[in-house]
C-alpha cells in the first residue's frame, strides 16, 4: 500500500533512467537527508555524534568505495586498511609539505595518491583471480605498514611515529565541534555516494559488473579487462584514500599506522559482505551493523541494569557478535541490502497479501 | 518461517548466558559463600553509583580482555580497589565518595577514544581526570583533553616532553617518562662499567613494542648513543609481540652487550623465553618498568632469574594493603585473587590512584570539598605537594614517593631504582639513579617547542 508504483507511468527515457524511478524512492531519500542534516544535529549529543555517526559514515564512505571493487567488479581486496592509511599519510605530508593548502584539497590529493598504489596494485588483478588476489592485496597491507612505521619521512621525523593533527580549517572556517565534523562528514559521503550511484549506473559500472559476472565473456563482448579492472582498482582506492583521510582528520585527530592495521580491513570487507555485495546502500548498512553493534553490545548491560565485570561483558560482545554475523549470514546471504530490498517489496502488497 | 525457530532460540539465549555468567562472575570473585551474602549491605557506601550527585566520578580506561590482559588486570585492580578502600576506610576524599565507572579498552586506541567519549561527561561535575593507560591512547586523547578541560594522568607513559606543563598544560607523566627511565637505564650501565666513557664502543640493542609507546625512548638512546659512542641497534616488535623468533635469532647473531626490552603484555614473558632460546644472559637485559612485573616473568619461571626492570615500584604491602584486605576482600568486594593484592602492577595502579585522589584532596582545599571540575582538578594536580609525612598518614609509607609539580615540571621525580627477579619475587638491586636533567631538559624544550609550533600553540611561560 504504501510502496505501490501502480499508477506512475514513465514517458521518456529520462523518466526510466532516473536514479529513483518510483516517487516513493524519492520521499523516502528526501526525508533520510532531512533526518541527517536537520533532525540529528538538532537532537544528537555529543557522544552520539563522536562515537556513533562520525565513525559510521566515515566507514559508510570506506565500504562503498570496496564495494565498488568487491562487489560490483568482484575484485577480492584485503588491502582497504592500507589504501586508508595512503590516503591519510598522503593528505597529512600535502597538508605540512605545501603550506595554506586547503584541507579539503588534500583529502582529494591523499585520494588520489591511494589512486596510484591502487593502480599499481591492481595490476596484479589482471593475470591472478579470487582467493590469489585477495593475497596479493594482503601483500599492500603488509607494505603499507611497513612502510609507515619505518620510513620516518611519512610521518616528518615524529620521534614516536604518532601523528598528531589540529582540526580541519577551511576558508578560517574551523571544523572543532562535533556538530561541525559530523556535516563535514555527512556532505563528503552524500557527494561520493552520488558519484557511486551514477558510476554503477553508467557505462564504466555495466563493465565493471559484466566482468565480475564472466570475464571471457565481457572481452568477447567488447569489453577490455584492463581497463575495467583497473579503473575498479582506481576509483574504489579513491574512495577508501579519501575515507582514511578524514578517518585520520576529522575522527582519530591523533594516529600511528596501528590505526590502519589488517583488523580494519578486515573490517571493512565484513562491512560489504553483511551489507551487501553490490549495493551502495548495503556499504551503509553493513557499516553501521559493524560499527555499532559492538558499542551496542558492550553498554547493553549497563542499560539493562546487570552488574557484571567490563571483562565478562567484552567477551560476551565478541561471541554475541559472531554469533550475529553467522545467523544473518545464515539467514540472508545476500546483506542487509537484500533484507532492505525484501522489505520494500513487502510493503509494496501491505496489508493485503496475496 | 524456517529460521523463526533459529532467531527466538538466540534472542532466548542472549538474556540467559548474560544472567549465567554474570553469577559466574560473583561466585568466583568471593572465595566463601557466608560472606558474600554479607557483600550486599556492605558495598553499600563504598561502591558508590554514578549517578550519585554528591560523589566525585573518576572514570578508569582499563583493559581485562585480549594480548595485554595479564598485565592490564592487575593495574585495574589496584586502581579501582584504591579507590574503594578510600571510601570504605575514610568515607571518601574529605567526605565526598568515589563513584566510578571502568571502559574496557582492550589497549586499542580507536576503542580508548570511544570510552574517553562515553566516561567524560559522567557523574555530576564530568570526569575528573584520565588515566588513559596506554601512550598510544595517550597521544590521541592528548589532543582531545584541552578542549574538555580534562587533566591526564599519564604516570610513567605518555609524551615525554608532556613534562613541559606551559606547552601541555593538561598532561601530567608524574614519576617519570619514557626519556627519564632510558636515561637511568643508560646512566646505570655506565655506573657497572665504571662511567659512562666506558660505554664506548658498546653494543646496545633495544627490543621494543612496534608502537608510540616502544617507540618513546628511541630519541633519547640516539642522543646518548652520540655523546658516548656506544652502538644502538633498534629491534621492534610487532603487535602484540608473540612473535619473536627472527629478533632474538639477530640478538644471538649481534651478540650486544645489553638489551633493553620496551614491551608491554605478552611481548614481554615471550622476549624473555627467546631470549632463554638462544641463551642470551638474563642478567644482561634491562626491561622498562612495564616489562618488569609477575606476569612478565612467571611464565618464563626459573629462566628469568636475574633480569632487571627499571622500577616506579616493586611488589610487598603497605598499611593500605592490609587495609584493602580487611575492608574489601574479607568483604567479598575485591576484584581478583588475595595474592594479587601487593604485585608490581597492582602497587603500580594503586599508586596512580593514590595520585588522583590526593589531586582531587589538594583541588578540594582551594574550590570546597564537593564533587570538582577537571578543570579544578587540574589545578590541584599541578600544585600537588606531597610529602613524607602525607604519605606515612596514607599508610602508603614506602609505597609513594613525595612529589612536589610545578607547571614548569609536570613529572616531579627523575630518579628510579632497578628491581630484580630472584625467582620468587622482585627485589631492588640498586640504590636510586638520576637521570641527567643536562641532557633530558634540552630534549623536552625542543620537542615541546616543535609541537607548540605544528600545533599552532600560544605557549604560555611557566612563572615557577
Amino acid at each position: 500500500m504504501f510502496y505501490r508504483e501502480a499508477g506512475q507511468f514513465k514517458t521518456s527515457y529520462k523518466a526510466d533512467q532516473a536514479v529513483f524511478p518510483i516517487f516513493q524512492d524519492k520521499v523516502f531519500v528526501a526525508i533520510w537527508l532531512l533526518i541527517g542534516f536537520v533532525v540529528i544535529p538538532m537532537l544528537a549529543n555529543e557522544y552520539v555524534f563522536r562515537a556513533i555517526f562520525i565513525p559510521v559514515i566515515i566507514m559508510a564512505l570506506a565500504a562503498i568505495g570496496l564495494n565498488l571493487l568487491v562487489g560490483y567488479c568482484g575484485q577480492v581486496s584485503l588491502g582497504s586498511g592500507a589504501f586508508m592509511a595512503v590516503g591519510a599519510y598522503a593528505a597529512y605530508n600535502f597538508m605540512i609539505r605545501i603550506p595554506d593548502l586547503n584541507p579539503l584539497i588534500c583529502f582529494l590529493l591523499g585520494g588520489l595518491s591511494a589512486t596510484v598504489v591502487g593502480v599499481i596494485f591492481g595490476i596484479p588483478s589482471l593475470r591472478i583471480k579470487g582467493f590469489y588476489l585477495a593475497v596479493a592485496t594482503l601483500a599492500l597491507q603488509f607494505f603499507t605498514d611497513w612502510t609507515f612505521s619505518r620510513i620516518d619521512w611519512f610521518t616528518n621525523y615524529t620521534p614516536s611515529g604518532s601523528i598528531a593533527v589540529q582540526p580541519v580549517a577551511v576558508w578560517g572556517f574551523v571544523f572543532d565541534s562535533p556538530i561541525r565534523k559530523y556535516l563535514l562528514c555527512l556532505t563528503v559521503l552524500v557527494i561520493f555516494t552520488i558519484i557511486a550511484k551514477n558510476l554503477v549506473r553508467g557505462r564504466i559500472g555495466r563493465a565493471w559488473m559484466a566482468t565480475r559476472d564472466m570475464d571471457v565473456a565481457a572481452e568477447i563482448i567488447g569489453i577490455r579487462p584492463i581497463f575495467a579492472k583497473l579503473s575498479a582498482f582506481a576509483v574504489s582506492s579513491f574512495f577508501i584514500g579519501v575515507a582514511g583521510a578524514l578517518w585520520a582528520f576529522v575522527h582519530l585527530g591523533s594516529w600511528e599506522p596501528l590505526a590502519f592495521d589488517i583488523n580494519l580491513s578486515f573490517s571493512i570487507l565484513f562491512m560489504v559482505i553483511i551489507g551487501g555485495l553490490g549495493s551502495i546502500v548495503g556499504g551503509m548498512l553493513g557499516a553501521a551493523f559493524i560499527t555499532l553493534l559492538p558499542l551496542f553490545l558492550n553498554q547493553l548491560p549497563i542499560w539493562l541494569g546487570i552488574n557484571m565485570s567490563t571483562a565478562m561483558v567484552s567477551h560476551l560482545e565478541y561471541m554475541i557478535f559472531g554469533a550475529l554475523i553467522i545467523f544473518f549470514l545464515a539467514v540472508e546471504p545476500l546483506g542487509l541490502a537484500r533484507i532492505w530490498q525484501i522489505t520494500k517489496e513487502k510493503l509494496r502488497l501491505w496489508p493485503f497479501p496475496h | 518461517m524456517k529460521y523463526d525457530l533459529l532467531l527466538r532460540a538466540l534472542l532466548l539465549s542472549v538474556p540467559l548466558v548474560m544472567i549465567g555468567c554474570g553469577q559466574d562472575e560473583g561466585e568466583s570473585n568471593s572465595n566463601n559463600p557466608p560472606e558474600a551474602t554479607k557483600s550486599a549491605s556492605n558495598a553499600e557506601g563504598i561502591i558508590v553509583d554514578v549517578s550519585d550527585d554528591n560523589a566525585q566520578f573518576i572514570p578508569v580506561l582499563s583493559y581485562r580482555t585480549g594480548p595485554y590482559a595479564p598485565n592490564g588486570m592487575p593495574v585495574a585492580n589496584g586502581f579501582t580497589e584504591y579507590l574503594k578502600v578510600i571510601n570504605a576506610r575514610d568515607g571518601g576524599i574529605n567526605g565526598v565518595k568515589i563513584s566510578f565507572e571502568e571502559c574496557e579498552t582492550g589497549y586499542a586506541t580507536a576503542r580508548s577514544i570511544e570510552c574517553y567519549e562515553r566516561l567524560k561527561n559522567k557523574g555530576p561535575t564530568g570526569a575528573a581526570v584520565f588515566n588513559p593507560m596506554s601512550t598510544g591512547a595517550t597521544f590521541a586523547i592528548t589532543e582531545k583533553a584541552p578542549v574538555d578541560k580534562i587533566p591526564l594522568i599519564t604516570m610513567g607513559y605518555g609524551r615525554s616532553e608532556s613534562r613541559n606543563g606551559g606547552v601541555f598544560p593538561w598532561n601530567f607523566p608524574i614519576y617519570g617518562t619514557y626519556w627519564t627511565a632510558a636515561d637511568v637505564l643508560i646512566t646505570h650501565l655506565g655506573n657497572i662499567n665504571g662511567g659512562l666513557d666506558n660505554l664506548k664502543g658498546k653494543k646496545i640493542a633495544l627490543v621494543y613494542h612496534d608502537s608510540p609507546f616502544g617507540k618513546e625512548p628511541i630519541p633519547l638512546l640516539e642522543k646518548r648513543a652520540s655523546m658516548h659512542d656506544f652502538e644502538l641497534s633498534k629491534l621492534p616488535v610487532t603487535h602484540p609481540g608473540v612473535e619473536q623468533k627472527s629478533t632474538w635469532i639477530k640478538i644471538r647473531k649481534e651478540q650486544p652487550d645489553y638489551v633493553l626490552l620496551w614491551g608491554w603484555g605478552v611481548m614481554n614473558s615471550t622476549a624473555i623465553k627467546e631470549a632463554t632460546g638462544v641463551r642470551y644472559p638474563r642478567d644482561q637485559i634491562y626491561g622498562i618498568w612495564w616489562a618488569g612485573a609477575e606476569p612478565d616473568v612467571r611464565p618464563a619461571a626459573a629462566d628469568a632469574v636475574g633480569y632487571q626492570a627499571v622500577s616506579m615500584i616493586s611488589s610487598g604491602q603497605a598499611q593500605v594493603h592490609k587495609d584493602i584486605l580487611s575492608y574489601l576482600y574479607d568483604a567479598g568486594l575485591g576484584s581478583g585473587e588475595r595474592e594479587g593484592v601487593g604485585e608490581v602492577l597492582y602497587n603500580v595502579g594503586l599508586l596512580n590512584a593514590a595520585l588522583v585522589v590526593e589531586s582531587i584532596r589538594k583541588a578540594q582545599s582551594k574550590y570546597g570539598e564537593k564533587p570538582l571540575t577537571g578543570e579544578q582538578v587540574r589545578w590541584g594536580i599541578e600544585n600537588l605537594n606531597i610529602t613524607e609525612q602525607n604519605i606515612q598518614d596514607l599508610g602508603l609509607a614506602g609505597y609513594m614517593y613525595p612529589v612536589n609539580l610545578s607547571c614548569s615540571d609536570h613529572e616531579g621525580k627523575r630518579a628510579a631504582r632497578l628491581h630484580r627477579w630472584n625467582g620468587e619475587s622482585w627485589e631492588y638491586s640498586t640504590d636510586w639513579i638520576s637521570g641527567d636533567d643536562a641532557v633530558l631538559q634540552p630534549m623536552v624544550k625542543s620537542a615541546s617547542d616543535t609541537y607548540a609550533k605544528e600545533a599552532g600553540l600560544d605557549t604560555t611561560a611557566c612563572d615557577s
